[in-house]
């Protein structure tokens, strides 16, 4: 017998179901009078520093259909691209925003809606900075553990043409999964769980 | 730099990576949701960059009087949610065996009689007039937390011919970095629906389905009340830094 490094397993993941509404945004389905509000559901303040942006995002499944009952959180960087975390390092992020939502998608168009800043530019581990993105977690009935991703942004060529980790993705022709298209102050993403389509998915 | 409710120095190093055979896969068909919502393509891994060792802070002044206690928090004034009474506590540890102070933790769950109150729901369980099934809390500094609730039952669902879902405790839970961010799902010590269940099939070492069965825990009951379930929860771990060059300054 060998020595064991002796570390705990992590919790195995399960799926948040159909009805992780009750959970995380009881306001939205219903469920009034526990919590004042669904947290993550209101992201910039008045005073909160940057552009303001709309995402627009749908989560399809595999026949192109969109979940209706999918949860996706995204966490973000500042407009000076400091995270509003004690991890970050570098500094003191704006305090006026948390960095971090949560959305339901629509019970009926599918479509799920964040309004919030464009994140500045945050450094790789190398100390060269990655394009701006904001960070995806999307979990549903049917998905046993939550996905990653990221979102990047269409108006951003030069950044994300050296961007460390777009550059990782060997098949280019993937690239464009990560990229939501800029329509005025909207941005449009589409994540596809499946298929010719298909999003690229982190583990990290 | 937002709060962190301790007065440790925060960590800053990366995060073990997951084992993905110890999780349940993607696609796992006797579940068969997972079938058209399971990616085909491999994961693209990379170390932790800024944007996975960062993550929110919730700071306690953000809870209700009630967040933790389903069996009153939708329940109106005197009166109180039907079931067996019962607190589910324990510590939210990484993987190294520390507890993670200050993080959020959320539940949700079913009625005692299987019943969700979701306009999805159609299962002919009534609701519970007294029972929303919603409820949070935020770790203490050794990881620690508490609830109160009652016992929800299991219930039919629409995956094969006649299946039904153990009794369980969906939980929602965060560290300090986003990259530890999982949802899983809470058993009861016992319970023979476990084992013929196709979500928890989906893991597939039975260590690891016996690390989401809560055990009976009679030295927490309040006699005369509520029977008691100790559930942990682990996180992922953050590396030691060993001759770790970190260019980044973090």
């Amino acid at each position: 017998m060998t020595q064991s490094p002796d570390r705990l397993k992590e919790s195995p993941s399960q799926t948040a179901g159909p009805y992780v509404h009750i959970g995380l945004t009881p306001n939205f389905c219903g469920i009034g009078g526990v919590y004042a509000s669904d947290f993550g559901a209101t992201m910039v303040q008045d005073l909160t520093k940057g552009e303001r942006i709309e995402l627009r995002i749908r989560v399809l499944d595999g026949t192109g259909t969109p979940l209706k009952d999918a949860l996706v959180e995204i966490w973000q960087a500042d407009a000076e691209g400091l995270y509003n975390s004690p991890a970050e390092m570098r500094g003191g992020a704006d305090p006026t925003f948390q960095g971090w939502g949560r959305q339901p998608t629509d019970m009926e168009t599918g479509v799920c809606l964040f309004r919030t800043i464009k994140p500045g530019r945050v450094p790789f581990r190398d100390g060269r900075l990655m394009a701006p993105h904001i960070t995806l977690w999307i979990v549903a009935r049917g998905i046993n553990v939550g996905l990653n991703t990221r979102l990047y942004f269409s108006d951003e060529e030069k950044a994300n043409a050296e961007d460390p980790i777009l550059a990782r993705i060997e098949h280019r022709l993937r690239v464009p999964t990560l990229i939501a298209e800029r329509q005025g102050s909207t941005y449009v993403f589409d994540i596809h769980l499946q298929g010719e389509k298909e999003t690229v998915f982190f583990d990290s | 730099m937002a709060e962190t409710g301790s007065n440790q120095a925060p960590e800053a190093g990366a995060f073990f990576q997951r084992d993905r055979q110890w999780h349940p896969p993607a696609l796992t068909p006797n579940y068969k949701s997972s079938v058209l919502r399971s990616p085909q393509k491999a994961l693209l891994s990379f170390d932790n960059t800024l944007s996975e060792l960062t993550g929110p802070v919730f700071g306690h002044a953000m809870l209700g009087e009630l967040d933790n206690d389903l069996i009153h928090n939708f329940a109106r004034p005197g009166e109180s949610a039907i079931g067996e009474r019962i607190i589910v506590h324990g510590r939210v540890l990484d993987e190294r065996g520390k507890g993670v102070p200050g993080v959020l933790l959320e539940f949700w769950q079913a009625n005692a009689g299987g019943r969700y109150r979701h306009k999805k729901d159609g299962y002919l369980a009534p609701l519970d007039p007294n029972f929303g099934g919603c409820g949070r809390t935020i770790t203490g500094e050794d990881g620690g937390y508490a609830f109160r609730t009652v016992r929800p039952g299991p219930y039919p669902w629409p995956n094969g011919p006649n299946d039904w879902r153990p009794a369980h405790i969906h939980f929602s839970v965060f560290g300090h970095g986003f990259a530890q961010r999982l949802i899983t799902q809470m058993y009861f010590e016992g319970d023979p629906l476990i084992w013929r269940c196709p979500i928890v099939g989906g893991i597939p070492n039975k260590v690891a389905v016996e690390a989401l069965i809560a055990a009976l825990d009679m030295q927490s009951t309040i006699p005369m009340d509520a029977l008691a379930y100790k559930f942990d929860i682990v996180l992922r771990g953050r590396r030691s830094t060993l001759f770790e060059n970190r260019p980044e300054g973090n």
